[in-house]
């Protein structure tokens, strides 16, 4: 049975039709939303704080009931099939929801007794993926002593541990450092590429979606304002262009024709010369640099500037994602939690 | 990171888990919870017997009031230290209820196949615990203190037993509170409240000799009269069928009036689909 997303409807994809999640005063946290993620890839939901992704996760997570519109997740219905729902998916939301008090084998324990494993199956499933994420000599600490990315990490074990055919990682990164940040884009993109797991991850990060995003969502005040591959999205804002500055200043106007040839030029700094470039960003760059060698002009500096998320961002919406954060801490929207006041939950 | 198979798909494959597979789980968490908060335990077990202490030497004279039950002042006071502790289990159990909602870790458990008894009966677990560690220590300090209990080693069974009761009774009142609360500052501030309701009861003195007739009238309808009369009861007169059945009544009745609360509030809690 396919769908008219063309994913398959008992598979370990998801599908989301008309999705609203509508709170007490008549907010609308989420309005209408559509799409679709394929079995096995990386599904990137970009947008700002108070966007809606933590409100969309909890209703594909059967957390909160949506108030109108569909939705399946692994071939269930997250309305009339809730508990199947639950048991194909794990989830790390947004807080790293772990019990201070307790250490990370007796969370791995606890985890798996819900989960109906039996005792060896818990403990050796427990000790595999505390040591895969790297926290084997922590593992009898209790977790209230552990860092932020200890944290997530352990939740990110914890969502795994009864094997489940979708993951669900609302904003992982947010508050961790480079190095706990990388080690994480590492497992979510081992877990799809290596062993076909499908992976809804929200983030407010540009660089996270776009490394680690197969397909990309991007939505802003509860609605899907663009969705695509993150090339094809930054393709349509716009080509690349190339800027060169020559070492004589003086040869500005012959750096400019020997760029002409690439594209169509675009005004660049006062002693630089710019083109949109037509073809692919990087192979044109080599060419590019063979003729100015050609030609003999020095070149002082050369830069290729490549349209970013946050491009695609300004111009579905007409304003940068960064501006749309300014504006929601403004509002008082610092995560997305009150957008979930009123929920029954 | 290194990578370690896990199936895929596993999670379809499995049976619905049994309650007691879960609540035995959940029971632990609560217990080592509660354990590894010494900065919750300590109060919860020392003020009760500050206040025991100072009640002891202070209202000594009403042994000399006619009709006071005892000449031992610690013998009579000594069941409200177990009451006292009731409200701990409250505030505790609440508390640890809201920080579970507040921090997310209860989506955390919605999101298993968890059964909602395994859930209530697992949270109680860390209550009982204490409620028997608190009476325990009250026992033995009332009796090193110059308390006698009439009714022996059975009886001082059957007030542990009581005061497991007690503790539950107030705990389940705590879950009920808790399940609708996500801050633990929220079921804080019942502590002033249910404090009231305990001493507007016959805590400090025999009901029969509070002269007030507004204040013996509330003590009269007011359970906490009828629990710390049951352990009185023990400690004073021996063993007294009346008295055990009313505390150990009052104290089921508030159980069950709590769980039925807490019980509503869990299924208002878990909106899941």
């Amino acid at each position: 049975m396919s769908s008219s997303h063309g994913v398959q409807a008992d598979s370990n994809g998801i599908e989301v039709s008309g999705l609203v999640r509508e709170f007490k005063g008549g907010v609308r946290a989420v309005d209408g939303i559509d799409f679709a993620v394929r079995p096995g890839e990386i599904y990137g939901f970009l947008g700002p704080n108070g966007a809606g992704k933590s409100t969309t996760v909890h209703m594909l997570t059967t957390l909160l009931p949506p108030t109108a519109g569909s939705a399946t997740v692994a071939g269930f219905d997250v309305v009339k099939q809730g508990a199947d729902v639950r048991d194909s998916i794990g989830a790390a939301l947004q807080e790293a929801a772990l019990d201070p008090n307790l250490t990370a084998r007796e969370h791995m324990r606890l985890q798996g007794a819900l989960h109906g494993m039996s005792k060896a199956d818990r403990t050796k499933r427990g000790d595999e993926l505390i040591e895969r994420v790297g926290l084997a000599d922590a593992a009898n600490r209790k977790v209230g002593g552990y860092s932020g990315g200890m944290k997530r990490r352990l939740d990110l074990a914890l969502a795994l541990l009864h094997g489940p055919r979708v993951l669900f990682l609302d904003e992982p990164t947010t508050g961790l450092d480079i190095q706990s940040r990388s080690a994480l884009w590492e497992e979510v993109a081992h877990l799809s590429r290596d062993e076909g797991m499908t992976v809804f991850l929200t983030t407010q990060y540009l660089e996270e979606a776009d490394q680690l995003a197969d397909h990309l969502g991007i939505i802003d005040h509860g609605k899907i304002v663009a969705a695509g591959t993150p090339d094809k999205l930054k393709a349509e804002v716009g080509r690349p262009t190339v800027e060169v500055v020559p070492t004589d200043h003086a040869e500005r106007d012959r750096a400019l024709d020997l760029l002409r040839k690439f594209g169509e030029l675009v005004p660049g700094t006062p002693q630089g010369a710019a083109v949109r470039l037509e073809a692919d960003g990087g192979e044109e760059l080599a060419n590019i640099i063979r003729a100015f060698d050609q030609a003999g002009v020095k070149v002082a500096n050369l830069e290729l500037h490549e349209a970013s998320l946050n491009d695609v961002f300004l111009n579905k919406t007409g304003r940068s994602l960064e501006g749309a954060q300014a504006e929601a801490a403004e509002d008082g929207e610092t995560g997305e939690q009150p957008a979930l006041e009123g929920a029954p939950a | 990171m290194e990578a370690a198979a896990i199936p895929i798909g596993a999670a379809r494959i499995r049976e619905h888990p049994s309650i007691w597979t879960q609540a035995p789980e959940l029971a632990r968490r609560s217990i080592k919870r509660t354990i590894r908060q010494p900065a919750a335990v300590i109060p919860a077990t020392v003020f009760p017997l500050i206040l025991l202490a100072i009640n002891s030497v202070g209202l000594k004279s009403a042994t000399s009031l006619p009709g006071f039950p005892t000449d031992s002042y610690v013998t009579f006071a000594l069941a409200f230290a177990f009451i006292q502790a009731g409200v701990f289990a409250v505030i505790g159990t609440g508390q640890n209820l809201a920080e579970d909602n507040q921090g997310g870790f209860f989506n955390r458990l919605q999101l298993t196949p968890i059964h909602p008894t395994a859930l209530v009966a697992g949270q109680l677990a860390g209550t009982l615990t204490l409620g028997l560690f608190q009476a325990a220590t009250y026992i033995s300090i009332g009796l090193l203190a110059g308390a006698h209990i009439e009714a022996g080693l059975a009886g001082a069974l059957v007030m542990i037993a009581l005061a497991i009761c007690i503790c539950l009774a107030f705990g389940s009142i705590g879950l009920a509170v808790g399940m609708r609360v996500d801050a633990p500052e929220k079921v804080q501030s019942l502590f002033p409240l249910i404090f009231v309701f305990l001493f507007m009861s016959s805590m400090s003195l025999p009901r029969n000799l509070i002269q007030t007739d507004w204040f013996r009238e509330v003590a009269t309808y007011n359970p906490v009269s009828y629990m710390v009369e049951g352990l009185r009861s023990l400690l004073i007169t021996g063993w007294d069928g009346e008295a055990l059945a009313l505390g150990f009544g009052c104290a089921l009745g508030i159980l069950a009036f709590g769980l039925y609360f807490a019980s509503t509030g869990l299924k208002e809690r878990m909106a899941r689909t």
